[in-house]
């Protein structure tokens, strides 16, 4: 007996899935399905992924020995320079906010897509061309002022190719804004009947944060890049010390976008894992309201923490004693989240399926980077790995560890949903163990060579450095196979795995009362929500799109 | 009733929710706009208290002249466009007035980037270009100029947007091709024009007064 007829009406003609309901090439090139629409951006960015993946690859390899044998000093700075901009504005930023998020916002909080649907697609389009500058920018010879494009260097006597990798950036930036002010609007305005604000998934609770400083960060950085390309193109010269600009005042519009721009790459991460972990643990999230708090005082706090990048730049004792007070302020809720995932899984009927694999080594991994981050924190060890592969190390176990093994412990949970196919599980958890080793192997070393005083960016080192750069390149292959196995079992998996039901892994959450794709308009029936999320075991059911006494009659039979 | 199906878009069922989020959406992006005009204004604040000699010379240069026949024109603009924006919400049928509001404020801003054209002419005549042969020898005024050229060239782009914007709301309605009556675009779109000119008033004592009042 199907639900259906259960509440006492006819049952619905079959309809074409969001996947099947047209097949022309305009059908996706001009759709304003949010679902298709996170299908364009989830090709888009594992695109640039593996585009930068393959710079960093170069780099790698050349580092296996010491006295730069492979590759010329000009070329190491145009890979890796390559490879920051690629990896953050191209992938990180866009991961899992504009895939998951765009995937799962209005299924999760009952809508049928988002507010402004045209919107959305148009800032696919403006990613897209802004990824066509950037790559133009590596095709015409590279830029090599790193992904910082620090002041006077990348306005004054860079001669490569700034101006389009900037514009690059410029115009995804803008993409970035759409995208939040969309979810924002999607947020307060397209919320189900019931959904109230305490009653929203993490997950929607992180995109919404993420959105937050989105709009209101990355006109910041439009304005930096903005005026290192006037100083280039008009010869305007506001960061040219000997006409009486300021170069240090890039590093400021800079980092003020850029720490938070950390936070846009993480707090989604936090989201996907906050929806992972309770379901696999079979429990309530520890602290929900805790868990919203924590995640509006990062993206709050986040906004004055901008400083300490900057604690040798030559800012004032104050400046930096302020700067590190509240960098060791925003520890606090990150551990907060950190504790309250821990004690979720506290008495748990816990299973390790692939999606709990990745999101436990988020876990881990996020803790890592977060402690080394208060080592960063505190100015006087700061001054001391400053720009060494220390900080290189920090930073890849945040964005790395944390934010890509969420973007997979994601992708693995919400795989049977999105294609309505399911993936070989060993295969699956093979990969997630594999990516966890080759992570540590890849960037425990550079902890090491750096606390030992090896700098960053630079093609030739010390030769005693030589066994750390040994391990991190070992590692780095071993992480490189992990990552391309799921593009293999994943390809498979669309062609030859099974069908998925509508809610395989027995999880809460709108998104999975749904079918599997789900319909082009997500829902039959106007959902209506009557509970939080998260409801494990108090009635053994998710949240669902009838009435309470239809479900406990389903549940009973 | 006839008029609200016509202007209701996917994915809304209720246009008064529409029209909400509508205004809401563009209020958050405002938010946004402000910080990108925000960040550049705190660039001129860094500059300037770096070097206020060298912004009072600068600043006696422009042309304040100029500069205040456009803050009139671009305050006009703002009433015109307000005026269109309540005209398109009154229960009595006020098309026409929405229409010559609308075409008027996209004449008055077009008017505003002819005089700005006129300026940027006398600029360039004075050699304020920054960069070799600047007329004045102070370091910081340079600066000073890199953010004149900068921001009110950003602005114009801005109200060049927003010109084409009210251009086009003149055309479809002319049209008839949507209602005029409580269309949600208009409201917005008058917010965007509201947004630019309020830049202007800060650019104005920002560009035209260092150096003047004493």
């Amino acid at each position: 007996m199907t639900d259906a007829l259960l509440a006492g009406e006819l049952p619905l003609p079959p309809r074409p899935d969001y996947l099947r309901h047209g097949s022309t090439i305009s059908s996706w090139l001009a759709t304003t399905d949010h679902k298709r629409i996170a299908i364009l951006y989830a090709i888009t960015i594992t695109f640039f992924f593996f585009l930068g993946g393959a710079a960093i690859t170069a780099v790698r390899l050349e580092l296996f020995q010491p006295n730069g044998w492979l590759l010329t000093s000009d070329t190491y700075n145009k890979l890796f320079s390559f490879h920051g901009i690629i990896m953050v504005w191209f992938f990180l930023v866009p991961s899992i906010p504009n895939t998951f998020g765009n995937f799962l916002l209005p299924l999760m909080i009952g809508a049928p897509d988002v507010a402004f649907p045209r919107l959305n697609l148009f800032s696919w389009y403006l990613t897209v061309a802004a990824g066509a500058f950037t790559v133009y920018a590596l095709v015409a010879g590279g830029v090599d002022t790193g992904w910082t494009f620090y002041t006077p260097y990348s306005s004054m006597f860079s001669n490569t190719h700034v101006f389009a990798a900037a514009a690059g950036v410029f115009v995804v930036g803008f993409a970035s804004i759409a995208t939040g002010v969309n979810f924002i609007a999607t947020t307060h305005m397209l919320r189900a009947p019931g959904m109230t604000w305490f009653r929203l998934p993490l997950f929607v609770w992180a995109i919404y944060a993420t959105s937050l400083i989105m709009v209101l960060a990355t006109p910041v950085l439009a304005i930096s890049l903005l005026l290192v390309i006037a100083e280039r193109v008009l010869g305007l010269p506001i960061f040219d010390p000997a006409r009486g600009g300021d170069p240090i005042l890039f590093q400021h519009l800079f980092w003020f976008y850029s720490h938070p721009a950390v936070y846009i790459m993480v707090l989604p991460a936090m989201g996907v894992v906050s929806e992972i972990i309770p379901c696999f643990a079979r429990r309530r999230i520890f602290g929900y309201d805790f868990m919203v708090y924590a995640m509006l005082a990062i993206a709050g706090v986040g906004f004055f923490v901008w400083g300490h990048h900057m604690f040798v730049s030559g800012q004032s004792a104050l400046a930096s004693l302020v700067f590190s007070f509240l960098s060791f302020i925003i520890a606090v809720p990150s551990a907060i989240k950190v504790f309250n995932w821990t004690a979720s899984l506290y008495r748990g009927q816990i299973s390790f399926e692939s999606p709990m694999l990745y999101a436990l080594g988020f876990v881990g991994l996020f803790t890592t980077g977060g402690l080394s981050g208060l080592f960063l924190a505190s100015i006087p060890v700061d001054i001391h790995v400053t720009d060494t592969y220390f900080v290189v190390a920090h930073f890849h176990y945040i964005m790395v560890g944390g934010s890509v093994s969420a973007f997979f412990a994601g992708l693995h949970f919400w795989w049977p949903k999105v294609t309505g196919k399911l993936y070989p599980e060993s295969w699956a958890k093979f990969a997630a163990i594999l990516m966890y080793a080759g992570f540590n192997m890849t960037f425990l070393p550079q902890f090491f060579a750096g606390y030992l005083g090896m700098p960053r960016r630079y093609h030739t080192y010390p030769a005693e450095f030589q066994i750390y750069n040994v391990m991190s390149s070992a590692g780095a292959a071993v992480l490189a196979i992990a990552y391309l196995l799921p593009l293999g079992y994943l390809t498979w998996s669309l062609f030859y795995g099974g069908n998925a039901a509508k809610n395989p892994w027995g999880a809460t959450g709108l998104e999975w009362t749904t079918g599997s794709p789900p319909p082009p308009k997500n829902f039959d029936r106007q959902p209506r929500v009557d509970r939080g999320p998260y409801d494990y075991h108090a009635e053994g059911m998710s949240a669902g799109t009838d009435p309470p006494e239809m479900q406990n009659a389903r549940e009973t039979r | 009733m006839s008029d609200e199906s016509a202007l209701l878009r996917e994915p809304w069922s209720n246009f008064g929710r529409q029209r909400e989020a509508g205004k809401f959406g563009i209020w958050v992006f405002l938010a946004s706009e402000t910080l990108f005009f925000g960040a550049l204004m705190l660039t001129y604040t860094v500059c300037r208290v770096e070097h206020p000699e060298a912004f009072a010379v600068a600043g006696r240069e422009t042309n304040i002249w100029y500069g205040t026949i456009n803050t009139a024109v671009l305050l006009t603009s703002s009433l015109t466009m307000a005026i269109a924006a309540q005209a398109a919400e009154e229960s009595a049928p006020l098309r026409r007035l929405v229409l010559a509001c609308l075409m008027l404020t996209a004449m008055l801003g077009l008017a505003f980037i002819v005089i700005k054209g006129f300026e940027y002419k006398e600029d360039i005549d004075k050699q304020l270009v920054p960069g070799a042969g600047f007329a004045l020898s102070q370091p910081g005024a340079q600066l000073f100029y890199g953010f004149y050229w900068l921001v009110t060239g950003v602005h114009a782009i801005h109200l060049s947007i927003g010109i084409a914007l009210v251009s086009r709301l003149f055309w479809v309605l002319l049209r008839r091709q949507l209602p005029a009556k409580d269309n949600p675009e208009i409201e917005v779109t008058a917010l965007y024009w509201h947004l630019v000119d309020i830049v202007w008033i800060f650019l104005y004592p920002l560009i035209y007064l260092p150096g003047r009042a004493s």
